[in-house]
């Protein structure tokens, strides 16, 4: 492990870009959220109809529906057709995503990820166990588990519990109890499994990291020699084992991070004080040398 | 290199199963949970009515996306999505409480069209083949009409008044000598827009507006009533028929022309006598 392990986490990156440039990707991150959920409360607040409905379906400018695709497709099994319009929403929802990484989802309009990063900056304060941490597969079986409901009840199953939608329609349509849901995440993050929800249960963002299994988006480990392991984009990173190919790559490998599970949410960029790190597209064939061992501090033996 | 080297580097079938069974499990313990608050949520609760054109409860769960893209077109703002532990409908599904905001029966029916996914059927282009639910005079023994005013409300306000309710006059036996203006529903006109409802001027209305599947019964399908197929027949349902000779009450009963007694209320036609 590095000496430099034992830093607080971004601080060589503050020094080195100064507080800005270290959150920059999350800076924009939260006013993307605030961004998207604002479009929807422009209508219900100031009476400005932009954005009609929600994140399970919209309608912008009275022309561009947008369906959430994860939706439609429990629909679907549900044994319904679905109408023109919410086939065609789901069509440029799903292509964008498809494009950009499904996860972008995740980390970049979900209402539900400033509540899961908050129960994990607070479980981070209060320096408490990890907790119960899922096997890799489990959200594959949740997100399975879902669609088989939706198939034998012939309802869109996981919408009576999504705490995503809920949190959402919630803040737009009125909330009633849906707040308890989203405080049930919070805890669930906070106490019993750390980044549990988002990261081992959600089926939601389960699909979308499929659907972005193909992105063209991804994050580059371009400058990989640089690294001086200090462990700070492993330490920040929602996912933290799609780093690994990548960054610890040898010389022939790709930097590219091309796992679905992958978020793009960039604060890997941000708190990499070489600036290992980039955006770049999945086509990118930059040849890549691999991290130097003289990065590696050598533990003398005794 | 020795079995007992290449022994761990082997995947423990053991575990893989232990694994795979562990998962499956908690998966059948979510989805059961998952399944059984579905199955729950067809249980809509019988004030919350369906906005026009939905589907049967069992595919509008199937269907609607909860977008409450319809919630926004109604000008009147009739529907709201239903609210976790506070409505009873499914959380977020779109409904309306007639006694509070009744369906105003809009002609170009904007929510349908706002539906994108057709949980509202588009096969819906005439409002009044709307069917919300269907009005029903539950109780009698409070409605201002059946005591024998003339409060006619319900009657009035009615957008398809005439056939869905109409007022059928009877005689008052309390009084001898007034009429009852009964307000009758006639369920294959009524929309269940609840307009009649929302006007009973009682404190809890005597007309209510209930899910079609409350409302109404349903004859068996072999059912065949008489009178109405000889109508359309012109002649008995059963070929064939002998018409025996009626016995009447009256003197000498066994009489075949029944002279001084009663005469039978009809004939068959296309029988001779």
């Amino acid at each position: 492990m590095s000496v430099k392990s034992q830093l607080p986490i971004a601080a060589e990156a503050i020094r080195e870009k100064g507080w800005l440039g270290a959150h920059r990707f999350l800076i924009l991150r939260r006013a993307s959220q605030v961004f998207f959920l604002l479009l929807f409360l422009l209508g219900p607040w100031f009476g400005l109809w932009w954005v009609k409905g929600n994140l399970a379906g919209s309608l912008t400018f009275d022309i561009l529906p947008l369906t959430d695709p994860f939706v439609l497709l429990q629909s679907f099994l549900a044994g319904h057709w679905p109408a023109a319009t919410a086939l065609t929403g789901a069509a440029i929802v799903a292509a964008v995503y498809a494009l950009i990484g499904g996860r972008v989802y995740c980390s970049w309009v979900c209402p539900i990820n400033p509540v899961t990063d908050a129960a994990h900056w607070l479980h981070n304060k209060l320096d408490l166990q990890k907790g119960w941490q899922p096997k890799r597969g489990t959200r594959y079986w949740v997100f399975a588990a879902v669609l088989l409901v939706s198939a034998l009840t012939g309802t869109i199953a996981w919408e009576f519990v999504n705490p995503v939608t809920l949190l959402h329609r919630g803040l737009v349509f009125g909330f009633g109890f849906a707040w308890v849901a989203v405080v049930a995440v919070f805890l669930f993050d906070l106490v019993v499994s750390r980044r549990g929800w988002c990261a081992h249960v959600c089926p939601v963002g389960t699909f979308y990291g499929l659907l972005g299994e193909a992105s063209v988006l991804r994050v580059s480990a371009a400058r990989r020699a640089d690294c001086d392991d200090c462990l700070d984009c492993f330490a920040v990173c929602p996912e933290p084992h799609v780093i690994t190919p990548a960054l610890r790559g040898s010389d022939g490998s790709t930097p590219l991070i091309l796992s679905g599970d992958c978020t793009n949410c960039g604060r890997c960029i941000d708190v990499c004080a070489p600036a290992v790190f980039e955006f770049a597209h999945r086509f990118d064939s930059r040849p890549t040398p691999a991290r130097r061992e003289r990065n590696r501090v050598e533990v003398p033996v005794s | 290199m020795s079995a007992q080297q290449t022994r761990p580097s082997r995947p423990n079938r053991r575990r893989v199963l232990t694994d795979a069974a562990r998962a499956a499990g908690a998966c059948a313990i979510v989805g059961l949970g998952l399944a059984k608050v579905a199955v729950d949520a067809r249980a809509l609760p019988a004030q919350a009515l369906r906005p026009p054109g939905a589907l049967p409860e069992a595919d509008f769960l199937g269907t609607c996306i909860r977008c409450g893209l319809c919630v926004r077109d109604c000008p009147y703002d009739t529907l709201s999505l239903a609210e976790l532990g506070v409505d009873g409908a499914a959380t977020g599904t779109p409904f309306f409480v007639a006694r509070e905001v009744p369906c105003e029966m809009c002609d170009d029916i904007p929510c349908v069209a706002a539906c994108p996914t057709g949980a509202l059927t588009a096969e819906l282009d005439t409002i009044d083949d709307a069917r919300m639910g269907t009005a029903v005079l539950v109780d009698e023994e409070h409605c201002l009409n059946a005591l024998g005013l003339r409060c006619d409300v319900c009657y009035r306000v009615c957008p398809v008044i005439d056939k869905a309710i109409t007022l059928e006059m009877r005689h008052n036996v309390r009084s001898g000598h007034h009429a009852i203006f009964m307000p009758t529903v006639h369920a294959d006109a009524c929309t269940g827009c609840g307009k009649c409802e929302k006007s009973c001027v009682l404190p809890e209305a005597a007309i209510k507006v209930l899910p079609v599947r409350l409302a109404r019964g349903e004859a068996a399908e072999h059912y065949r009533l008489g009178w109405e197929e000889m109508e359309r027949k012109g002649a008995p349902v059963v070929e064939g028929i002998i018409d025996l000779p009626d016995r009447l009450p009256g003197p000498s009963t066994d009489n075949l022309a029944a002279p001084g007694g009663y005469e039978p209320a009809f004939k068959l036609p296309g029988i001779k006598q």
